[in-house]
C-alpha cells in the first residue's frame, strides 16, 4: 500500500466533498424550510461559474470575476424565487419538479444564445496554477488545496450562522415547523427570499470553484445535482449539519472508489472484467449507500428536531 | 365503369407525379449532437456539411440535395428514435452523421433493416468493422481502434518504456485502449476507464494522483469534446507536464485549442497526437475546405468537420454514378466502395468492412503564421493502414 497516494486521494475525495456540500447546503434549505423542490439549483451553479468565467476574462482577474459573479448569482436566485418559485410554495411537489424542470431548460438554452455551446475555460492566476508542497512529500495543485480551504471555511461560517444568530434560529425554527415560525409573526417571505438567494450564492460558488478545474459547460449543474440530492437525502433533509457529515462521506466514497477499486475487485476478477466492473460498481457505491440509509433510516442521518 | 377506371387513372397518375416530385430531391438524414456541452461538435459537423452543400452548389446530379438534421442529445436510445424518424417519417436516401459509437451501434439496425445506406462521419465501432459489418455501411472516417495504434507505434519509436492509459468507459474508449494496447511494445502500468454519458466523471483528480504514483514514463488518453479540455487543465494544474508525458488521440482538436488559447496555457503546445488527417494536409481539397471554413466561420474546422464535408462529397460522387437514379441501390454502393471522390486527406480506397485503408500521421500542438493555436502534421506514421477488424468481416 502506498501510504502518499493514499493521503493524496482522501485529500481529492475531501476537496469533492466540501463543493458537494456547497450545492447540498442550499438545496437541503430550501428543501427543508419551504418544503420546495428546487431542481434548479444546479443552474444556478452552472450560472455562477458562467458570471465567473465572464467577468474573469473582461477584468483579467479571477478574484475580481470572482467578487463580481457572486453578486450577480445573488440576485439571479432573487429573481428565480420571487418570479418562479415564490407562486409554487403553496402547490405540490409535482408543480415544483414540472416547473424548476422547465427553469433548467431555460437557463440551459440561455447559456447557449448567451455563450455559446463551447464552455469556457477560466484561467487561474499564476499563483494559484502551481502545486503545493505539504508535510511528507506530499504535492497537490495549490488550487485543489484552496478549494478545500474556502469549503471548510464557508462551512463554518454556516454552521456559527445557523447556530448562533437571529436568522440562524429562525432557518431551523423554520426547518422543524414552518406554519409555527409564521404564525409568531416572522416574516416568512423575506426569510424565504433570503434562504433561496443565499443557497443561489452558495451554489454559485461551487460551480465558479469548479469552473477552472473542469471548465464551465451547458448542463455542468444538471449533472451535479443528481448527487446533491443524494446528499441531503443521506443526511437528512434540512440539516446543515448532514449535509455536510453527507457530503464529506459521499466525497470519499467517490474518491475512494475510482481510486481502489479495480485493484481490489482483480483480487477475485480477471484483470479485463475488473477494469470494466470497477467504474460502473464505483459508480453506485453512493446509490447503494442512499438505498441502505433509505432502508435503515429513512429521515436520514441527522434530520432536523420535528415537533 | 368509366368514372373507376379514370378514377384510378387519376390516382396512378397522381401518384406518379409524386414519385417524380421525391426523385427530383436527395434526401439525407443527419444525426448529430446539437444540444448538450457536444454540442460544440454537433456544430462543427453541421456547419461543415452545409459548407460542403454550398460548394456543390446545393446539387448532386441534376438534383436539389434535402437534409434533416436530428440532434441524439448524447444518448444512444434518441439516436436510435431520431434514425427511425428519418427512415420512417422523412424517408430519407441516406442516414449519416454520428459523432458516438454507442449511438451509432444503437441506431445501426433502424437505418440498414430500412435498406437504407448508413454513413459513418466519426464513430468507428470495432462491432462494425468485424462481424456487424454491413453491404450499407460506409465510413468516412477511421475505425476506433487505428488512430491509437498509430500512436501506439509512436510511443514505440520515441522508445517510451511504460506508459498509464486514460479514457471513457463507453465502446469508443474500450476501442481507443485496445488500439494502443496492441502496439504498443512496452508496459502498461495502469489503466482507468472513467464514467462517459450522462453524468460524465470531469474531475479526474483521483486518476492522475494514481496515474503519477504509478511512475509510467508517458500517459495516454482519449477524452473527446469537453472533458479533453477538463482533462488536459488538471493534468498542467497537477504540474504532470514535465513528469508524464501527454499523448492524446481525438483529445487536442481545433474544438479545444481555441479555449486553451484563450486561457493562455502554453504547456497544451508541443502535445502530441495521432491522425488521419489535419488542417495542414496539401492536397486540393483540404486547401479549399480549410480556406472555405475559416472564411465562411472565422475558426479552423475539426476532424469532424473533415469528415463530415467528404461525406457532402462521397454521397455526391454515388448519387452521380447512377445518374441520379436512387432506387440503383446496386449501382451506388459500387461506386461508394471506389471512394472515388476529392477527399480532404487525399486519395484513400475501402477495404472488404467499407472503412478507408488510409495514412495515419503524427502531429504536434503548434502555433499557426497568424498567432492561432492549431495543429502541424509532423510525419506520416502508416501508409495505407488498414483495420485489424476488416478480417472478421465476411463481406
Amino acid at each position: 500500500m502506498d501510504w502518499t497516494l493514499l493521503i493524496v486521494q482522501l485529500l481529492n475525495g475531501l476537496q469533492l466533498g466540501v463543493l458537494l456540500f456547497l450545492l447540498a447546503a442550499g438545496l437541503t434549505l430550501i428543501f427543508g424550510i419551504m418544503d420546495f423542490i428546487n431542481l434548479a439549483h444546479g443552474s444556478l451553479y452552472m450560472v455562477g461559474a458562467y458570471f465567473c468565467a465572464t467577468f474573469t476574462e473582461f477584468l483579467d482577474s479571477f478574484l475580481l470575476g470572482v467578487l463580481v459573479a457572486l453578486p450577480l448569482t445573488f440576485l439571479v436566485g432573487l429573481v428565480v424565487e420571487i418570479v418562479i418559485a415564490r407562486p409554487l410554495y403553496g402547490r405540490d411537489h409535482l408543480d415544483h419538479v414540472l416547473a424548476t424542470f422547465g427553469v433548467i431548460l431555460f437557463f440551459d438554452a440561455l447559456v447557449h444564445l448567451v455563450w455559446g455551446p463551447e464552455g469556457y475555460a477560466i484561467p487561474l492566476p499564476a499563483f494559484l496554477d502551481g502545486q503545493v508542497g505539504l508535510a511528507l512529500g506530499l504535492v497537490l495543485p495549490t488550487y485543489r488545496v484552496l478549494i478545500i480551504a474556502v469549503g471548510l471555511f464557508i462551512a463554518l461560517g454556516l454552521y456559527m450562522v445557523v447556530s448562533w444568530t437571529r436568522v440562524g434560529m429562525l432557518i431551523r425554527a423554520g426547518a422543524s415547523n414552518r406554519r409555527m415560525v409564521a404564525a409568531l409573526g416572522v416574516n416568512i417571505d423575506l426569510l424565504f427570499t433570503f434562504v433561496f438567494a443565499g443557497g443561489a450564492v452558495l451554489a454559485g460558488v461551487a460551480g465558479l470553484l469548479i469552473a477552472p478545474i473542469t471548465e464551465a459547460n451547458i448542463g455542468m449543474g444538471n449533472d451535479i445535482l443528481l448527487v446533491a440530492f443524494v446528499v441531503i437525502i443521506i443526511g437528512g433533509i434540512g440539516s446543515i449539519r448532514g449535509a455536510f457529515v453527507a457530503a464529506i462521506l459521499i466525497g470519499l466514497i467517490d474518491t475512494m472508489g475510482r481510486s481502489f477499486l479495480d485493484d481490489f475487485m482483480k483480487l477475485f476478477l480477471s484483470n479485463q472484467n475488473a477494469e470494466t466492473a470497477a467504474p460502473a460498481f464505483s459508480a453506485m457505491l453512493i446509490y447503494v449507500l442512499m438505498a441502505a440509509i433509505l432502508y435503515f433510516r429513512p429521515q436520514g442521518m441527522f434530520p432536523p428536531r420535528v415537533r | 365503369m368509366l368514372r373507376k377506371a379514370l378514377g384510378a387513372g387519376l390516382v396512378a397518375a397522381t401518384m406518379l407525379m409524386g414519385a417524380t416530385v421525391q426523385a427530383a430531391e436527395v434526401k439525407i438524414g443527419f444525426v448529430t449532437t446539437l444540444t448538450t456541452p457536444a454540442g460544440v461538435i454537433g456544430r462543427d459537423m453541421k456547419d461543415a456539411f452545409n459548407l460542403g452543400l454550398q460548394h456543390i452548389g446545393g446539387k448532386m446530379g441534376n438534383l436539389d440535395v434535402k437534409v434533416v438534421y436530428e440532434d441524439d442529445g448524447f444518448k444512444p436510445e434518441i439516436g436510435k428514435q431520431k434514425t427511425d424518424k428519418l427512415v420512417k417519417q422523412d424517408d430519407v436516401d441516406f442516414v449519416a452523421g454520428f459523432i458516438w459509437s454507442h449511438v451509432l451501434l444503437a441506431s445501426r439496425n433502424s437505418a440498414l433493416k430500412a435498406g437504407k445506406f448508413l454513413i459513418s462521419s466519426n464513430a468507428g465501432p470495432s462491432q462494425l468493422a468485424g462481424k456487424g459489418c454491413h453491404k450499407n455501411f460506409f465510413s468516412t472516417s477511421w475505425q476506433n481502434d487505428q488512430t491509437p495504434m498509430a500512436l501506439g507505434e509512436v510511443l514505440n519509436q520515441k522508445g517510451v518504456k511504460s506508459i498509464y492509459i486514460m479514457a471513457p468507459n463507453y465502446a469508443a474508449g474500450k476501442n481507443m485502449v485496445s488500439g494502443v494496447e496492441r502496439t504498443f511494445k512496452g508496459k502498461v502500468l495502469g489503466k482507468d476507464m472513467t464514467k462517459w454519458g450522462k453524468g460524465a466523471q470531469l474531475d479526474f483528480s483521483a486518476e492522475l494522483a494514481k496515474a503519477k504514483s504509478s511512475g509510467a514514463e508517458a500517459l495516454f488518453i482519449f477524452y473527446p469534446g469537453k472533458a479533453g479540455g477538463a482533462f488536459i487543465k488538471q493534468y498542467m494544474q497537477a504540474g504532470l507536464s514535465d513528469k508524464l508525458a501527454l499523448y492524446s488521440v481525438f483529445t487536442v482538436d481545433s474544438i479545444s485549442l481555441p479555449k486553451f488559447q484563450k486561457a493562455k496555457m502554453q504547456g497544451v503546445l508541443g502535445s502530441l497526437m495521432t491522425q488521419f488527417w489535419g488542417p495542414d494536409l496539401d492536397t486540393p481539397q483540404n486547401k479549399k475546405f480549410v480556406s472555405g471554413f475559416r472564411a465562411k466561420y472565422g475558426r479552423y474546422p475539426s476532424f469532424y468537420a473533415a469528415q463530415s464535408y467528404d461525406t457532402v462529397f462521397f454521397i455526391k460522387s454515388a448519387v452521380e454514378a447512377v445518374g441520379g437514379n436512387l432506387k440503383d441501390i446496386d449501382g451506388m454502393r459500387a461506386a461508394m466502395k471506389k471512394a472515388d471522390y476529392p477527399s480532404v486527406r487525399g486519395k484513400y480506397s475501402y477495404g472488404n468492412n467499407h472503412f478507408p485503408v488510409q495514412n495515419f500521421y503524427l502531429r504536434e500542438a503548434a502555433v499557426d503564421a497568424d498567432g492561432n493555436w492549431t495543429t502541424k502534421i509532423v510525419e506520416t506514421v502508416y501508409t495505407n493502414h488498414q483495420d485489424t477488424y476488416a478480417a472478421k468481416c465476411k463481406m
